[in-house]
């Protein structure tokens, strides 16, 4: 049987058969395809939120003057900083270093003398965790705002105008009120697609051959395409009712708004699976092993979707040969058109490239899976 | 019997490193993990593209564009012509963010008049694009700032910041610390929930069970094995933190080993209370999966367990990555003793214990 002759039709169908009912009968499946996406959406909804909304910050206000309460006050009704009162330096550095508080502001013992005194300016000090460099941006960002704000109000109190010489006014294009959770969840639609595509396949024809039912295979008139076809039609079934339940939860459960046309979606989705399916049957084909070729699928799919391809962290960061290695991962393009169909709608350039890219994936994984399936036993 | 468990937790090993396969799937991800998280996982804003569009073409706003070119932050200024393709370049995310300076700024400023600039944030980015929204504003500041002390009218305060632990908020000093986390829990995951399910799948568990060991010594033979590699794992890792990528270890060696140990422990009763259940390797992975996902999700490596409904919150607090992290990230960066430790050692402590015993109460019901 080892020249690939044409496909039958009633032999496909069993085969496909036989691998639902694999499908089927394990409640695994199941749950990863229909259980784990809701969680993992919902976590991700949640769980990933970088819009800071209350940050814990500790103050020292080591000055009595007018000023300095002031200034304390305009601190506290910050509404993205939680302000906590402290009496002396040792407890608010303990603070800090048990990660109670992200960082505190000192107004030291001669602010006001210094603010009532011409030519001298009065320094406001803040120390902020770096242990949470992201969270310490924030932090800096929001006691600039609050000192801003006082001082503004402090000119206007003098009958200065207190308009800023240059003010800079921010529109959010897409996601008006710039929520972090409306690009992250299309994007961990990509990381979920990937789970079910890769990982659930790099195990199916590893446990034939560790199960031995792969040389009762070989002996049947079935052909390479059967075989393969018969391990992909499933899975993407799988894969693509998985899909439309995370665009269900997306937009009913977690209320991130779906722009694009459902269609391209389904395009799109179909060609990532092709890509992820491909490369979980592949691993599965080389390794054998399904301890190995799950761990492999681990490291060269689910690895590569979370960190590179743009879900979280930004491509544009990373060093050249890492940027350069991000072209070589599918699920950036399938985040990318995730993004855009999930915020902006369409946009042709984007989606053209990003079209283009997942089929030449999608061709090159199911090609080499097809020319690496070969049926002998060595 | 102790003879009878060393030659278990040999086999283990011995299983685990003994084909060439194996072998690269224990080093290689570590590598490869160590190249891509440090250098791939950061929210910082670098080489982002800022496209302007300069209405007006007067002094000042020359002066001001020129300013925001020369910054860091910005290696890529794109100037753009009309507001269509200020527009365009947001749309295919050629640019982060987009400034437009409006015909009359130079005018205004130059008869002293409160002057305007729009900024076009991509929300589809938000994160980053706030980032580079707040690095554009602060050099909008600074310019105004410079004119008015030109003008003899100096601000009166300012704002000092320093950043303890870290000082230049490199992003490599907060990942690495995660990185030892996350290998670590890797490590002592897979190998006890999958072992026990590739040796019932494979029919030899049942040759285990006639021999004359317990199920207690049978755990105890799975649990080893998966300590020592972990915690290799996790040795590498934090090697090549301190010397590949420069980070400071402030604290105790032996307090690192001992975080590991504790950790390991909780994760390894999760592991065998996962195997337990299963009876496929397929079963045995998704259910690590399962773990495993919402356990770095909700750690607060990805984003500040503070920003997190209150719900998730406790689930961060009987997450054994949380209170690992805070302890590594500790040891590097904070210095941490003992007395900073264990508020966050008790609770991998208790949570080894319940998952331990759990994992036994299971082992005893399903497997004996």
């Amino acid at each position: 049987m080892t020249q690939p002759s044409a496909l039958s039709w009633r032999r496909l169908v069993a085969l496909c058969r036989k691998e639902s009912y694999e499908i089927i009968r394990d409640p695994s499946s199941i749950i990863i395809a229909f259980v784990l996406p809701v969680i993992l959406l919902v976590i991700f909804g949640y769980g990933v939120n970088l819009d800071s909304s209350a940050i814990r910050i500790g103050l020292l206000v080591e000055d009595g003057g007018v000023e300095a309460a002031r200034f304390a006050a305009t601190l506290a009704a910050t509404p993205n900083l939680d302000t906590r009162r402290s009496t002396s330096r040792p407890e608010v550095e303990h603070w800090l270093v048990t990660g109670e508080v992200r960082g505190f502001v000192i107004l030291p013992p001669d602010f006001s003398a210094r603010l009532a005194r011409p030519g001298t300016t009065a320094p406001v000090q803040l120390v902020t965790d770096g242990a949470e460099p992201n969270t310490a941006s924030f932090v800096a960002a929001y006691v600039d705002g609050a000192w801003a704000a006082w001082s503004q109000q402090r000119l206007a109190d003098r009958g200065v105008d207190a308009r800023p010489a240059i003010e800079t006014i921010p529109r959010y294009w897409f996601n008006s009120a710039a929520i972090s959770r409306h690009f992250i969840v299309p994007g961990s639609i990509a990381v979920i697609m990937t789970i079910i595509g890769a990982l659930l396949t790099s195990l199916v024809v590893a446990r034939e051959w560790e199960r031995g039912t792969m040389e009762a295979l070989l002996s049947t008139p079935v052909t390479r395409s059967e075989f393969l076809l018969s391990k992909i039609i499933p899975y993407y079934a799988l894969g693509m009712a998985a899909m439309l339940l995370c665009l269900t939860v997306s937009v009913l459960l977690l209320g991130v708004p779906f722009r694009g046309s459902l269609l391209l979606l389904l395009v799109f989705a179909t060609l990532f699976l092709g890509s992820s399916l491909g490369l979980g049957l592949l691993l599965s084909t080389i390794m054998r092993n399904q301890f190995n070729a799950a761990q492999a699928a681990l490291n060269a799919a689910f690895l590569p979707a979370t960190m590179l391809s743009g879900f979280i962290y930004e491509i544009a960061g990373m060093p050249l040969p890492i940027r350069i290695a991000t072209y070589l991962v599918p699920a950036r393009y399938f985040v990318e058109a995730l993004q855009t169909l999930f915020q902006a709608g369409f946009v042709g350039a984007v989606l053209l490239r990003d079209f283009l890219c997942l089929a030449a994936s999608a061709v090159f994984f199911l090609g080499i899976t097809a020319l690496r399936t070969r049926k002998r036993l060595d | 019997m102790l003879h009878r468990l060393l030659t278990l937790i040999t086999k283990e090993l011995l299983l685990a490193l003994r084909d060439p396969q194996s072998r690269t799937l224990l080093i290689m991800p570590v590598i490869l993990q160590l190249a891509l998280f440090p250098l791939a996982a950061s929210l910082e804003v670098k080489n982002a593209t800022l496209a302007i569009l300069n209405e007006d073409g007067g002094a000042e706003s020359t002066e001001l564009v020129e300013r925001l070119a020369r910054t860091q932050a910005f290696p890529h200024i794109v100037m753009v012509h009309s507001e269509s393709a200020l527009r365009r370049s947001i749309d295919r995310q050629d640019a982060l963010l987009g400034l437009q300076v409006p015909v009359d700024f130079s005018r205004r400023l130059a008869s002293s008049q409160p002057a305007t600039i729009f900024a076009v944030v991509d929300g589809r980015r938000s994160n980053s694009a706030q980032i580079a929204y707040g690095y554009a504003s602060t050099i909008i500041d600074d310019f105004a700032t410079e004119r008015a002390t030109a003008a003899g009218q100096p601000p009166v305060s300012h704002i000092v910041v320093r950043n303890w632990y870290n000082p230049n908020l490199e992003y490599r000093w907060f990942m690495l610390p995660v990185l030892v986390s996350i290998i670590t829990t890797i490590g002592s995951m897979i190998v006890t929930a999958l072992s026990i399910a590739r040796e019932r799948e494979q029919g030899t568990f049942d040759q285990l069970l006639v021999s004359p060991l317990t199920p207690a010594y049978i755990m105890i033979g799975k649990t080893v094995p998966a300590l020592v590699i972990a915690m290799a794992q996790g040795t590498m890792v934090a090697t090549a933190a301190v010397f590949v990528y420069g980070v400071p270890f402030h604290g105790a060696l032996a307090l690192l080993y001992l975080g590991m140990l504790c950790y390991g422990l909780s994760l390894a009763g999760i592991g065998l209370f996962i195997s337990s259940m299963c009876e496929t390797q397929q079963q045995a992975f998704l259910g690590v999966f399962t773990f495993m996902v919402p356990a770095t999700t909700l750690s607060g490596f990805m984003a500040p367990a503070e920003n997190m409904p209150i719900f998730f919150q406790w689930l961060n607090r009987i997450d054994p990555l949380s209170h690992f992290i805070i302890i590594v990230k500790g040891l590097f960066l904070k210095g941490y003793g003992v007395a900073l430790i264990w508020p966050n050692l008790w609770p991998l402590l208790a949570i080894a214990a319940v998952t331990m015993s759990g994992a036994y109460w299971m082992f005893r019901r399903h497997v004996a």
